[in-house]
């Protein structure tokens, strides 16, 4: 029995891209026990709602995490949409629906290069990020920005999508869909990947479950759930089918990823094909009130608004409960055991997203 | 545009949304590829010649930023990205933000924007190597005059005499702070 040493990992790290800092207990090449201490990156924005009104306030909840921007907005907008019984009109959710699946999408393809840098792959790294700014190049044309869109707003949506703009991205779409497949081959079937992948960092789908995970993670655990499918803003009118893995394995998270980015391809399709004519914003009056908590999918799993207000123009309380917070304690169960090689996949196979976590 | 050298870049997000983040590494990909002028992306600080910070800081990352831009060795650049590295941006007024990368080191480039376009960090960059070179030529002058010393291991280089005194003196009462994290940086 060797004698028990501590490694230091993080907060600047080469595979980080955020800073977290994790205490490896080793015991030879092998972890022990992993303690994590986050706050990096805390800013405090919660308390912001007492100096910006509860519209200023879609600004700040963008800006909760740059790869999911949108999708906080969203859940704010969504969770104050109910508070002032505002009911938006139906081409904003399918805006909405499109724009979500489109971050799914960036979201997906940058962990996906992400972890093929971590497994030392870097031209799969760069093929990655070269078909993800496809879709930036869209978001930059429909909303005007690449990574921050401010596009939500409480009632609807900050400008329109005209329809031949639609329709060219479905061209768009279709042919990036032919070079995904072409990188999703070298993931899931390139032997020196796979050896990388295949068993490593297991969490069986009681353990998953237990922990709390969310999202891919879970999903692959085995466990079908998707918050989607509670049908929040247009998802009630397009199909939505959990995608699960059976192993919970890293090369499952890989797996439940690539083809969650081909039933997004999928969904925008349906949706841009029943996207209704229509205004897009309805007009706000007054001011919000009483208690109300969302939840959303975003691309790491679920997220939880909490909004409470009481018919001022600050509202009085906002809470976010981000996807890698609940992840983490998976992440911890996951590393005991693991070789001290591994460490950096295991941490991205969570697709960890520090800002989300400690706002 | 002529590029004398070829910059390493240390990228830490000293907390950020993370938007100007994965700006930063796009600019490294394909479709922007700062690798045209040889820029590369270190993990290592002993490397790099450029410290890209994101972010506004705060209580927590504010010694780990200063510990990296210790560790840098001489002629160096660092790039403050986004507006929030500027000067704290949408967060200015959140308890635990400190407001602006200046506040603990020597900042050479502002590159605002929110999030910043990587168009503006090539701008950014392209700048920075110039910057980069005026060091160069300083320090050149400073090692002829003799106002340099060795310091954790690196050559520091001070242009005057009355610099030269200030460093000798900040470096023999080095902070709590810095000591805390030095362990952390050197086991990586």
């Amino acid at each position: 029995m060797a004698a028990k040493s501590v490694i230091p990992f993080g907060p600047q790290h080469p595979v980080l891209p955020e800073p977290i800092h994790l205490d490896l207990v080793m015991e030879d090449e092998h972890v022990v026990e992993a303690i994590p201490s986050i706050g990096f990156v805390h800013r405090g924005l919660e308390k912001l709602v007492e100096k910006k009104d509860f519209q200023e306030m879609v600004y700040v909840a963008e800006r909760i995490c740059g790869i999911c921007s949108l999708g906080h907005g969203l859940g704010y907008c969504d969770a104050v949409e109910h508070l002032m019984d505002l009911e938006i009109p139906e081409r904003a959710k399918f805006l909405r629906v499109i724009w979500s699946e489109m971050s799914r999408i960036h979201s997906h393809l940058l962990w996906l290069g992400l972890l093929a840098d971590a497994f030392g792959f870097e031209s799969l790294h760069m093929q990655a990020w070269r078909i993800r700014e496809q879709v930036l190049d869209m978001f930059e044309e429909s909303t005007g920005g690449r990574v921050i869109f401010s596009v939500m707003k409480i009632g609807g949506q900050r400008r329109d999508v005209p329809q031949d703009m639609l329709k060219s991205f479905l061209e768009r779409f279709e042919r990036m869909e032919e070079e995904v497949k072409v990188i999703a081959r070298t993931f899931m079937d390139d032997a020196a990947v796979q050896s990388r992948l295949k068993g490593i960092g297991v969490l069986s789908a009681d353990q998953a479950e237990a922990l709390g995970c969310t999202g891919p993670f879970l999903r692959a655990s085995g466990v079908a759930r998707d918050i989607r499918s509670t049908g929040y803003s247009a998802y009630g009118d397009v199909h939505v089918e959990p995608i699960t893995g059976t192993v919970g394995d890293s090369y499952a998270r890989c797996d439940v990823r690539i083809r969650e980015i081909f039933q997004s391809f999928e969904i925008i399709r349906e949706a841009v094909g029943k996207i209704p004519e229509g205004p897009v914003e309805v007009p706000v009056k007054g001011f919000p009130s009483g208690e109300y908590m969302t939840r959303i999918e975003q691309p790491r799993g679920e997220a939880l608004y909490y909004v409470k207000a009481n018919g001022k123009k600050f509202i009085e309380r906002m809470r976010v409960r981000t996807p890698t917070f609940a992840n983490l304690p998976g992440l911890v169960e996951m590393l005991k055991g693991c070789e001290l090689a591994d460490v950096p996949i295991l941490i991205l196979t969570i697709d960890p997203c520090i800002s989300c976590t400690e706002r | 545009m002529k590029v004398s050298q070829s910059p390493w870049i240390l990228h830490y997000d000293g907390s950020s949304c993370n938007g100007c983040d994965i700006e930063v590494l796009a600019s490294m990909m394909p479709h922007f590829d700062v690798e045209r002028f040889g820029v590369i992306n270190t993990g290592n600080p002993k490397h790099a010649d450029i410290l890209l910070l994101t972010g506004s800081i705060n209580a927590q990352t504010a010694p780990v930023v200063r510990q990296l831009y210790k560790q840098m060795p001489d002629p160096k650049v660092v790039m403050a990205c986004g507006i929030c590295a500027c000067d704290g941006g949408i967060f200015k007024d959140c308890y635990n933000v400190m407001g602006g990368v200046d506040k603990f080191i020597p900042v050479d480039i502002y590159v605002p924007g929110c999030a910043v376009r990587p168009e503006a960090l090539i701008e950014g960059v392209k700048k920075a190597i110039a910057i980069l070179d005026e060091k160069k030529e300083k320090m050149k002058i400073a090692m002829k005059q003799g106002y340099c010393t060795v310091d954790y291991g690196r050559l520091a280089v001070h242009t005057t005499a009355e610099d030269y005194d200030a460093q000798v003196q900040s470096d023999a009462e080095p902070t709590e702070e810095t000591e805390e994290t030095a362990g952390e940086e050197k086991a990586q």
